[in-house]
């Protein structure tokens, strides 16, 4: 007998067909089967009600930390992916700065493997540009991919070597794949850990000037013009960059890029007081800023919004501000973030949300989902755009809790979150 | 000590955050224990059963020391803790070293961090008074107040004066306490020095900024010249200590073009021949040693206030009446 599922009465919002409507949506065997305004009674289907609600294709992060191997009690790869599926997240993407780095076909098979074993989100590994991240030489990348990689990056270890940049740009059109980039010239802002301007200044903190973003996003759009290879720009936060980015894409550059959802909400003033779950690579900054890239979600310039779920143990951000490292969870507030601080203060709407946070990160990395299209895999999320409800770290499903929004009172939730059919998460 | 609360809140942390009222106060009340550094017998019995720790994460001899003779000339029961030799170089958090401490049952720790924001990380985390002696680039409250308490002996006021501050701004928390302190009083403030070693937004900090250091001496009232730490050539900031001398240092044939007087402060310790001349060090308008004999007075204001709240909780405690 087959697996049934249908999702009845819901709002289905899915760009990629351009639906906005109610409908009904049958799954069948880890497929979607039929999307109909007038679904035909399926006697063996399992029923949930969705009136009420909305049903989108599965949400994809394509920039999460899962830090393992290496930092098990910050998050595991089981846990990671439970909190991703809490968040609405179908589909996940985890970064290759572990310890040791995933590197090679092994480090890529542990993460598949794992993935599956956790059976909650799906898990996609990325494998590092360069040996160890060191930026010297080529890392496996084509055997990484032969077991998995969905693309290479040497996130948080920016290559620095134009030229070995240019080298995988070439080298990874080979696969299809896209390079990822954390844009930092480490030149001029390795020391720093803050935005350098009026908080850094006051605070007596080092700086890292937006020109550290913005010269290395300059370099990776002229690498990737230069090479016609497909650069993905992680986590964009300067006016200019956002700009850069702008006008490559006139020009038909290869480019696509990220929004976190911190960059959209919060400036430098999150800092005040040496707040250490404020502190993250790159910094927040100006208000300036952050209106650009809002304007850039909304414009599409940044076609994918990813969380860079970054998760620390309590006691590591427990520390003088200079000492805590960086970065904050996000897979359990982005979809509520989003909803509440960019979609219902009328930036983008609903489609724009979905478009960003399933359609493009799909489209970008290649990977299966993105649309409810019939035939498609039945990763599905569903949320109460209307629900309100307050953050409260201590109930996430991720190891860690370290994230500027406590205590935050959020309007929109995530209710079902469905991967290959199978409901992994349900409120 | 009748205070009923230490009109300073429980700690010290920078003179950002501290009203005109709360700045006047603590130099009013230095005023009479500058006298009590020139008895025969320098102590007074105010602080007498107080536990107070002197944390220090970095070397300093100066702080440390006139730290440690105010606790002393109050009666106050002390203990050095610094780097070396103790448990904060065997990889203890800053958490964990103070809960220790605390577990002692201390009264008051005086610390100094190499981290911007560490006294007040201490203070949100223990209940007992925290005193910043210096955290990394951010503040250092007494030698702020010693230095405003210093230009108000020689010049009888402060609101007004034009005081530049010279040198190493981005790395100095003696100047950011000097602007927030002088600000807040009604003091014009400026910084001179080489835009490497200037904060990006300085201006925003509320400060004019000369490029020379002739304009600074032209415009000022008071120069408080910074010491440039030698470590700031080995890192690029400036291309030679000759060149810095030569540039910014503070020297008497620079003075000589002064239209005034100029009051000369320096937190020391000083490198001669660097950012200031010896016959500017040691000349008539220098009034550096008046700094450090001003900073044992300052300290036991500051001690004196910040204790007078909790001895008035304790002794009201004792009563069983709420405080």
């Amino acid at each position: 007998m087959s697996d049934k599922l249908i999702l009845k009465g819901g709002r289905v919002v899915d760009p990629s067909q351009n639906i906005d409507d109610t409908r009904d949506v049958l799954l069948v065997d880890g497929r979607v089967a039929e999307l109909s305004s007038s679904l035909a009674t399926h006697e063996d289907a399992q029923l949930v009600d969705c009136s009420g609600l909305v049903v989108t294709p599965g949400l994809i992060d394509v920039h999460v930390h899962l830090r393992e191997p290496g930092g098990e009690h910050k998050e595991t790869i089981a846990t990671g992916a439970a909190a991703a599926a809490a968040g609405g997240f179908t589909s996940i993407c985890a970064m290759p700065n572990t310890d040791p780095p995933i590197e090679d076909p092994a480090g890529v098979g542990f993460v598949v493997a794992e993935g599956k074993k956790a059976g909650k989100a799906r898990v996609y590994p990325i494998g590092c540009i360069s040996v160890g991240r060191e930026g010297k030489r080529l890392a496996l990348v084509g055997e990484m991919v032969e077991a998995g990689a969905v693309a290479i990056t040497d996130d948080g270890s920016p290559v620095m070597d134009s030229g070995l940049m240019r080298l995988a740009l070439e080298y990874a059109q080979s696969f299809g794949i896209p390079v990822a980039d954390h844009p930092e010239d480490l030149t001029l802002s390795a020391k720093g850990h803050m935005n350098d301007g009026v908080m850094s200044s006051r605070l007596g903190l080092a700086g890292k000037p937006n020109a550290s973003e913005d010269i290395h996003i300059v370099r990776d759009l002229m690498l990737a013009e230069l090479t016609g290879g497909h650069i993905h720009l992680q986590h964009c936060s300067t006016r200019l960059g956002v700009e850069m980015i702008r006008q490559a894409k006139a020009r038909g550059v290869r480019v696509t890029a990220e929004a976190s959802p911190h960059h959209l909400v919060l400036t430098e003033e999150a800092v005040e007081g040496y707040r250490t779950e404020a502190k993250m690579n790159p910094p927040l900054r100006t208000q300036e800023d952050v209106d650009a890239v809002r304007a850039g979600l909304a414009d599409g310039t940044l076609d994918t919004i990813a969380t860079d779920h970054a998760p620390h143990h309590y006691d590591e951000k427990e520390a003088a501000f200079a000492d805590a490292p960086n970065g904050i969870v996000g897979l359990e507030t982005a979809l509520g973030i989003i909803l509440t601080h960019v979609v219902k203060e009328g930036l983008i709407d609903l489609a724009t949300m979905v478009d960003r946070m399933s359609c493009q990160p799909a489209r970008a990395f290649n990977l299966p989902g993105g649309t409810l299209a019939e035939g498609s895999p039945a990763d599905v999320t569903v949320f109460d755009a209307e629900k309100s409800w307050t953050v409260d770290p201590s109930r996430f499903l991720s190891k860690s809790r370290n994230t500027p929004f406590t205590g935050w009172s959020l309007t929109g939730q995530p209710c079902l979150t469905i991967v290959d059919g199978r409901v992994v998460w349900s409120v | 000590m009748t205070n009923t609360v230490s009109p300073l809140g429980k700690d010290l942390i920078g003179l950002e955050k501290l009203t005109a009222d709360q700045i006047l106060q603590i130099l009013d009340t230095a005023e009479p224990f500058k006298e009590i550094s020139e008895r025969r017998i320098k102590k007074v019995p105010v602080l007498r059963g107080k536990t107070i720790v002197n944390l220090f994460f970095e070397a300093s001899t100066r702080t440390r020391v006139s730290f440690e003779f105010a606790e002393k000339r109050l009666s106050a029961d002390t203990v050095n803790i610094s780097t070396s030799g103790s448990s904060l170089v065997k990889g203890e958090t800053l958490v964990d070293t103070a809960r220790n401490l605390e577990a002692m049952r201390i009264d008051m720790v005086v610390m100094r961090h190499g981290a911007s924001g560490a006294a007040r990380f201490l203070a949100e985390r223990i209940p007992s008074t925290v005193i910043n002696a210096g955290d990394g680039w951010h503040e250092h409250p007494t030698q702020g107040l010693l230095d405003l308490l210093t230009i108000r002996d020689h010049m009888g006021h402060l609101e007004g004066l034009k005081v530049c501050i010279v040198g190493d701004i981005l790395h100095s928390r003696v100047a950011r306490s000097n602007i927030y302190g002088l600000r807040t009083l009604g003091a014009e403030v400026a910084v001179c020095g080489p835009r490497t070693l200037l904060p990006s937004m300085v201006e925003e900090l509320g400060c004019q900024f000369f490029s020379r250091i002739e304009d600074a001496i032209q415009w000022a009232d008071v120069l408080n010249v910074l010491r440039l730490q030698l470590e700031r050539m080995q890192s690029g900031y400036v291309p030679s200590l000759r060149e810095y001398n030569r540039i910014w240092g503070v020297s008497s044939k620079k003075l000589q073009a002064a239209p005034r007087d100029l009051l000369i402060l320096h937190p020391g310790p000083m490198n001669r021949g660097v950012e200031i001349d010896s016959d500017v060090a040691d000349g008539s308008h220098s009034v550096i040693l008046n700094q450090v004999t001003n900073g044992v007075a300052v300290r036991m204001a500051v001690l004196y206030l910040l204790a007078g709240g909790q001895l008035e909780k304790a002794e009201a405690a004792k009563r069983g009446v709420e405080s």
